[in-house]
This record gives C-alpha cells, structure tokens and sequence, in this order.
C-alpha cells in the first residue's frame, strides 16, 4: 500500500480537527476535535511503523501510550469543563474571557452578540 | 611663629570659626558669639603680627603643590608684601569690628549664628584673597566671597527688596566674574603659570602677547567687584542687607579686592596703555556719576554707598595713573572710615528708627541722641571729604599727586590722557563729595523739628567699635611718610599744588552746600511739613536730581538693554521647549499609546482567536523554513 | 523497496488501498460532520463512526490490537465520556445556531491552509514510498511482547500518569472544598452532595475503563 494515502488522510484528519479546535463554540465539542486531531496521529504512527517494520514497534506502543494520555486529557479536560460550567453557567469557549485586557472594552475582532452583561454578572461568583 | 604660620593662621581660623559656627549655631546658642568674635579677632591680631614681622623687608614668598594640575600648575601660594599685610590688617580690624557691632546690632536676629558664620567665612575667603599668591587660590576666594555676598545681602529674605538685591549682586558680579576668569586662564596661557610672582616676572621679562585683551578681561572682573561703571549698580541696592554687612562687605572689604586685584596685577594693566584709559575713564565717569547720585539719595545707606562707589573710583583712577601705593593707601584709610560711617549710620538709623534723611531732617537733637555716632560720623564726613588732617585728606592727596605727576609727564610708560583724566575728574569729585557729606550731615544732625524718638540705648559693643575705628580714621594719615616703604617706595606725602586745591575745592563744596541748605531751610520754616524741601541737594542738582536719584536711570536702561531681551529669549524658549520640543516627546508617548491601544484590540480574552494566530503563524514559518530547505524558495 | 515502490502506480491499486480509500472518505466525512454539525449529540455519535473508521484502517494497516483498543477505548469511554459531559452541561438537544463561534472564517482559512501545506509536503516526500503488508506488524501477540519486553517502564509510568489524572479529575470536580470529601477513598464512592454524584462519577469513569483497556 501507498503511504501517501495513510499519510495524506492522517494530515486531512488532523486539518479537521484543527478547524473544529479553532471554530466550535462549544467546549466539549472542542475536546471532541482534539481526539480527532489525536487520532491523526496515531494513524500517522502506526502506517509509519507498518512501513519501517521497526523491530521494537515504536510505532505501535507509542500509538498505545497515545491513547492512554488522550484518555486521561479527556478524564481532566471534561472534569475542568464541569467546574467551569458549575461555576460560570456556560461552556462557551468565547465567553471565558478572563483573558482580556480590558473587560469592559467591546470586542471588534469577534461579532460577540452579547459578551458583556454574561461575564460581569458572573465574574463574581 | 614664622611669618608664614601666622600668615597661614590668619585665614584659617575665621574658616574653622565658620564652620564651627554652622555646625553649632543650632545646637549651641551660647557658643555662637565667642564663635563668631573670638577667631576673628585672633585672626587680626595675627594678621598684625604677621604685618610686623614681614615689615619694609623683601617680600615673603611661600609656595607648595600639593598635586600636579597638568601645563599650567597651581600652587597654594602666599605672597606677603607691604600691601597685602597691610590690607590684611585692615580687613582683619574691620571684620572683628563688624563681628562685635553685630552682636549688639542683630542680638535679636534668630538667624544670628548663620549670619555671623557667613561673616566669617566671607572675611576667611578675603583674608586667602590677600594673601595668596596664585591666581587660582584668588579666584576661590573671590567667588566664595561672591557667595558669601550673595547670602548676607539676602539675610532679610522675607522682604522683596532683600531678595532681588542679593539676586541683583550675584548676577552682576558674575557677570563680571565670567571675564575674569577667562582673563586668568589667558593670562596664565600667556605667561604659563598662575603665580602673580611668576606673571610679573614674565611680563617684566617678555612681555604678553595680547595685555589690552587681557587686561580688558580681568578689568571687567574688577568692574563687577568693586562696583565700577558700568557694573555699579548692584552696590546700592545691597544696602538691603543688614547695616554691619554693608561696613564690611560694601565698604571695606570686599569691593577692595577688585581694586587690590589690580593692584597685585598692575604690570599687566601697565603693559597695555589703552587698558590704562579704559581705566581712567571708568573710574572718571565713576567718580563724576557717584557723586551727583550720592547728592540725591535720600537713603543714608544708598548716599554711602553710592560715596563707596565714589571712592573706589579714586582707588582705580590711582592704579590707572599706575601708583598703586596711593590707590592702597586710600583703599586702607577708606576702608577704616567707610567702616566707621556705615557702622554710624547704623547706629544712627537705629536711633531714628529710619533710613530715610528727609525724615531724618525733620528730626531734632539726634546727635543728642546718640552722641557717639554723631562724633565720630562727623570726623568720618571730615575724613571723606579729605578735610586735613584727617586719614581721607592724605590718602586722596596721595591719588590726586600721582594723577599730577602722570598728567604732566612726570610717569614713565602712564598716558598722559589718564593723568589728565583722574586728575580733574578727581578734582570735581572732591567738590561732589565735601557736598555731599555737608548734606548728609546737615540733614541728619541738623534737623529741626519734633524731637527724635527714644529708642532704647545702643548697646555698648557698637559704641565702642565706632571709637576703635575712629582712631584709624582719625589718625591713619599720619603714617603717611612711613608707608612707602612697606609699599613701591614711591613718596605717598601731599604736594602742595594738589593738597591746595583738592582742599580748597573740598571747602568749596561744603561751604556751597551749607549756603544751600541755610537758604533752603529759612524759608522752609514756613513749609516744615515738606521736608525734602530743604533738601540742599534738590537746589544744587537742578534738573539733575530726578535722573540722580534714580542712579541715572542705569537700571531701566539695563533693563531695555539686557532683561527685556533675556525675558524675550525666555520666553521664546520656554515656548520652543513648550511647543515645539514637547510636542515631540509628547508624540513619543502617544505613538506607542495607541499603538498599545491598537495592539490591545487584539486580547480579546478569546482562546480560539489566539490560537488561531498562533497557529497561522506557526503554518507560515513552517511553510517559509520547507521553502528555505528545499532551495524552491526565494 | 524503492524498486518495489516503482513497481506500484496508483493508477492500479491494489484491494487494500482501494478498502483502504474508501474507509478513509467515510471517516473524514464523519469528521467533517462531526466537526461542523450543529446538533451537539450528533457531533458526538458522528465521531464515533470517524473514530470507528479510524479503527478499521488500523485493522487494514495490519495493527489488530490498537484496532481493538481504539474500539474499546475511544468509541466505549471517550464518546460516552463526552456524551456525559455534554449532558451535564446542559448543551442544547438538537439544532443550536451558535454552535459556531465568530471566527469560523479564520477556523477554515487556517485549517484550509494548514491541510494545504501537509498534503502538499507529504505528498513531496512519500510520493514513492510502499508499505509491504505482507507479514502482520501489530498482532497482539507481538505487541504484547514488544510492549513487555522494552516498552515496560514508560508503560508503568503511564500507569502512574493516569492515576494522577484520575486523582485530579475527582478533586476538580468536587464541589467545594469544605466538603466532608476526605471519607470517599477510592473514587468511585458517590459524594454526600446531590449534585456532585453526577460529575464525580462522569470524571472517574475513565479510570477504570482505562484500566481494563490497558490490560
């Protein structure tokens, strides 16, 4: 078998996932795009160890250990995500704006409908 | 001791005494008078001492370095003649004088100790001036007289007179200063040392290059320190300053230095003959201006110092006939007598309770009042108006000889224009000054109207300092004869043309005076009230008066001249720095503001906005590093 | 191999690749989908075909046993993990508009570019290279003795790695710090508060399906 065509479908995965990383609202869906991204690469490495036939299958076990983080990121991820939506109301990744410089400033470069009265109410909680 | 310690001693201790005095003076009240009295006083008796063992002999020269200072070295030098024992004495005299006055004139003051520290670092700073013998050791005792000036001038510093008159004198010095110094450094370029032994050696021997330059320079310097046209104008408003300071500083001391600077460096100025009637001229126009503003001052302390001013003239116009024994002589026996009038005039203005003559004038039985003052201020007037045989009278007659004897040939190496001009300009002075003291005397102590207040009665150290320096004023003509052998050797002793006619002239003056004011004055019986009516100066001056009065206007026209145009300059300065300069920097600071603005736009606090720069980022560099190694690129 | 590699056009593929392509477009489709939905759930059950057809083109790569892992791991806890998540924070059943942010045309400028510039680098780089399927790389035999014959210590630490995401995901998502949570030991023990049961037990369920996955 070609290895364009492995290769080429892992970089097509993982361009999927970057695009759901960038442009999904939703926090879980973001985590979603994440394993997909994750998933690219495991495939990347197993077709590579299928190709270099390494006698140590470094593709392979490090393709395992990959799953296994990707499962605990998960655990971690998605226990972060439930704090933040217990304690601000929303998983809405463009509303967690602590980040800012200035709160109060409206944001141009996001068409934002209504970020403002979200983040001041419940910045104190 | 040898000569040299005591000579050493004699600056030092007012020095130590000062800064004693500033360390003290808060802590220790009790400590301040001995402080301020006790190391000036020793100081004098050692500046005789030192006077005595130097003598008639040769002149004493000690010298060390104490670090080598590159092409033109500088030594702490001290060079001990005639001249500077002499002046030595004198300023030592007039300090101690002034330093016990003080403590009776200002027993009151809070700001006593910083005052009588100041006195005595300024007579410490005069005293290294005397002695020195190194051009940059004078300079640092010049300037810290300068300094010294500034402050005491200024010691009523909540009034607004005090404060622009201690301005007014530093700046005006300073102006002159700044040509001194480079007067000195091209002297010192010149004759490639800063010893006034070695200058005078070398110009005895070479010559200078450029001596009018020179000359021009270190005169402009002199100008501004011993109130010479057309740097006078700071002396009369220094009056301002409390009236002790005016007996040392305006009087005695440090406006002499200029004139002993001169003095020290006459070879110089006798190299070049047009610094000689530049010379001449300045202490003509000085003498002649002094005289008619002095007959129209109506503050005793403005009428002496514009007298003060008066004088130096005599004192410049004898070293520009190139005699500087005379121009010493008259400096020393002046210094005594100005120091005598001021110190009684403060006592006098203590007891009127004003400065003012026209007040004064409406006064009776002040000289009752204070009995002393009006002894010896009346022997000090005699002396000022070189009445014989009182110490003015020899040391004026010394000047107007040795003007006769330049203006008729009778100098080598003197212009006989100079001659000529201190020789008449000195004669119509004489006339100016006996009238003038005639008026001051007249108007202070002969007064007729209410009785002068009772203040309280002067304290004794101020009585007794007008006596001890009473006999100096009295007395100090006699040594005539014997001072040319401390001096040049040149003969100091009246000649019979110009004693004849100085005095005569003198009496003239004062007799034309007190004709004025008897007829100012009968019929003034009527009109008491306006007391500047009989002012005899008013009558003789004529028109004269209103511009005399006023210092001929010297001052406005400084004014048009110099601040308006420095004003202007400040102003087209201060809006360059405003507008111009500003706007700049103020760019500098809005530029990277909105810059930060713009760039603040951007932290939106959105993760996915930042990542996706980043990301955007990262995919062009990785983009541009495959290109760069694959050589496809660029 | 070079040889080998010229021997095989793409013009004349071989069963596998033609498997292989297929399974490939129903799994970036599924992804696409995923990724772009608005219907969260959907997201969630469209990634498990994508993660499903990723294991299939494991099996085709000759990998059995990551095949298998896949399967068990990604589409049996990661999906129901975020399946509970998205329960729990209450996302939206069915068509939500704003399930995109505004930055979508910068996500697809990006994403675009990015997939450009990989596709075009590997497809430069691997244009020749075959991979020989002939003897099975990833049977469970092999991977297991590779697994426990080199690969033993990074497997222990990865142990402890979970572990330590299994400790951290209970204290996240515990309500509060001044709960009595020092009595619930191992994990899996319901905390006292009502509402906390639900999280605590979404965030430890990756424990022990990690667990047996692993072994």
């Amino acid at each position: 078998m070609h290895l364009v065509y492995p290769a080429v479908l892992a970089a097509l995965l993982f361009c999927t996932g970057l695009y759901g990383v960038l442009a999904r609202r939703n926090v879980i869906l973001v985590l979603m795009s994440v394993e997909l991204m994750l998933n690219a690469v495991n495939l990347n490495l197993v077709a590579f160890d299928a190709w270099l036939r390494d006698t140590l299958h470094a593709g392979q076990a490090l393709t395992l250990f990959t799953i296994a983080v990707a499962a605990a990121e998960i655990g971690i991820g998605l226990a972060i995500v439930l704090l933040v939506h217990r304690h601000r109301g929303t998983s809405d990744i463009d509303r967690l704006r602590d980040l800012a410089d200035t709160p109060g400033t409206p944001d141009a470069a996001t068409a934002e409908p209504q970020p403002q009265p979200d983040t001041k109410a419940e910045a104190p909680a | 001791m040898t000569p040299t310690t005591t000579a050493v001693l004699v600056p030092l201790l007012p020095f130590l005494g000062a800064v004693a005095g500033f360390l003290l003076g808060r802590r220790a009240p009790g400590f301040v008078r001995p402080l301020a009295v006790l190391p000036t006083l020793a100081a004098a008796v050692l500046a005789a001492v030192t006077a005595a063992a130097v003598g008639t002999g040769p002149a004493t020269d000690v010298a060390t370095r104490l670090t080598p200072t590159g092409s033109v070295p500088i030594d702490l030098a001290l060079h001990l003649d005639g001249f500077a024992v002499l002046i030595a004495v004198l300023v030592g005299v007039v300090a101690t004088c002034v330093q016990i006055y003080s403590t009776g004139y200002l027993r009151d003051d809070p700001r006593y100790p910083s005052y009588a520290a100041l006195v005595s670092l300024f007579t410490s700073a005069m005293l290294l001036v005397v002695y020195t013998g190194d051009l940059m050791v004078l300079l640092v005792g010049w300037e810290v007289m300068g300094i010294c000036s500034y402050f005491l001038v200024g010691h009523y510093w909540e009034t607004e007179a005090a404060r622009a008159a201690s301005l007014k004198a530093f700046l005006v010095t300073k102006l002159g200063d700044v040509p001194f110094l480079f007067g000195i450094f091209a002297l010192a370029a010149d004759t490639g040392t800063f010893r006034i032994t070695g200058i005078v050696g070398s110009i005895a021997r070479d010559g200078l290059d450029h001596p009018t330059l020179i000359a021009l320079l270190l005169l402009a310097g002199v100008a501004g320190k011993s109130a010479q046209f057309p740097l006078h104008t700071w002396l009369p408003d220094a009056m301002a300053g409390p009236t002790p300071v005016s007996a040392l500083i305006h009087a005695a001391t440090m406006v002499a230095a200029g004139v002993y600077v001169v003095a020290r460096l006459l070879p110089v100025f006798a190299a070049s003959a047009a610094a000689l009637v530049v010379l001449a001229v300045m202490a003509a126009v000085t003498m002649i201006g002094s005289g008619l503003a002095a007959l129209a001052q109506d503050d005793v302390k403005r009428v002496l110092a514009y007298s003060t001013i008066g004088q130096l003239g005599y004192m410049t116009g004898a070293l520009a006939v190139g005699d500087r024994g005379a121009a010493v002589f008259h400096l020393i026996s002046h210094g005594a007598f100005k120091a005598l009038l001021f110190l009684g005039a403060g006592a006098l203005i203590h007891a009127a309770g004003t400065n003012s003559l026209s007040a004064m004038s409406r006064m009776s039985g002040l000289d009752r009042r204070v009995p002393d003052a009006y002894w010896t201020v009346t022997v000090a007037l005699l002396a000022l108006a070189a009445i014989p045989p009182f110490s003015g009278f020899f040391s004026k007659e010394a000047v107007l000889g040795a003007a006769e004897h330049a203006a008729t040939g009778g100098a080598a190496g003197i212009p006989g224009a100079a001659g000529w001009t201190v020789l008449i300009s000195g004669l119509i002075a004489a006339l100016l000054t006996a009238g003038y003291a005639t008026r001051l005397w007249l108007l202070a102590f002969r007064g007729s109207g209410p009785e002068a207040p009772d203040h309280s009665p002067q304290p004794l150290a101020m009585k007794a300092v007008l006596w001890v320096l009473f006999v100096p004023t009295a007395a100090f003509g006699l040594t005539a004869p014997f001072l040319p052998d401390w001096f040049d050797g040149r003969s100091l002793t009246p000649t019979l043309t110009t004693s004849v006619l100085g005095t005569g002239i003198a009496l003239v003056g004062g007799l034309i005076t007190y004709a004025t004011w008897r007829h100012t004055t009968a019929p003034a019986t009527r009109t008491a009230a306006d007391g500047a009516a009989t002012d005899p100066g008013r009558v003789l001056l004529g028109p004269l008066y209103r511009p005399a009065a006023a210092g001929f206007h010297l001052d406005a026209v400084y004014t048009t001249l110099f601040v308006r145009p420095v004003r202007a300059a400040a102003v087209l300065v201060r809006f360059l720095d405003r507008e111009v300069v500003d706007t700049y920097v103020r760019a500098a600071g809005t530029g990277p503001r909105w810059l930060g603005a713009a760039v603040r736009r951007a932290q939106t606090g959105n993760v996915q906005t930042y990542l996706g720069a980043l990301l955007a980022g990262a995919l062009v560099l990785a983009v541009a590093a495959v290109l760069v190694a694959t050589g496809t690129g660029a | 191999m070079t040889l080998a590699a010229a021997s095989h056009g793409f013009l004349t593929p071989s069963g596998v690749e033609i498997a292989f392509l297929l399974v490939g477009l129903v799994t970036l489709g599924a992804a696409v989908v995923t990724v772009t939905t608005r219907q969260l759930v959907h997201a969630a059950l469209w990634l498990v075909v994508a993660l499903g057809g990723t294991a299939v083109e494991y099996l085709l790569l000759t990998a059995e046993f990551i095949a298998w892992v896949q399967v068990l791991i990604y589409v049996g806890s990661v999906v129901v993990l975020l399946l509970f998540g998205l329960m729990l924070t209450k996302a939206p059943i069915g068509r939500s508009p704003d399930a995109d942010s505004g930055n979508r045309w910068a996500a697809v400028a990006v994403a675009a570019a990015s997939a450009a510039a990989l596709v075009w680098v590997v497809v430069d780089a691997f244009r020749a290279t075959w991979i020989e399927l002939g003897t099975p790389q990833g049977t469970t035999e092999t991977t297991g003795r590779s697994l426990f014959q080199y690969w033993v210590l990074p497997f222990e630490a990865l142990s402890v790695l979970l572990l330590a995401a299994l400790v951290g995901a209970i204290v996240l998502s515990r309500k509060g710090t001044d709960t009595a949570a020092g009595s619930d030991g191992g994990g899996t023990a319901p905390l006292p508060a009502p509402g906390a049961a639900a999280p605590s037990g979404a965030a430890t369920a990756p424990g022990p399906a990690l667990r047996e996955g692993q072994r």
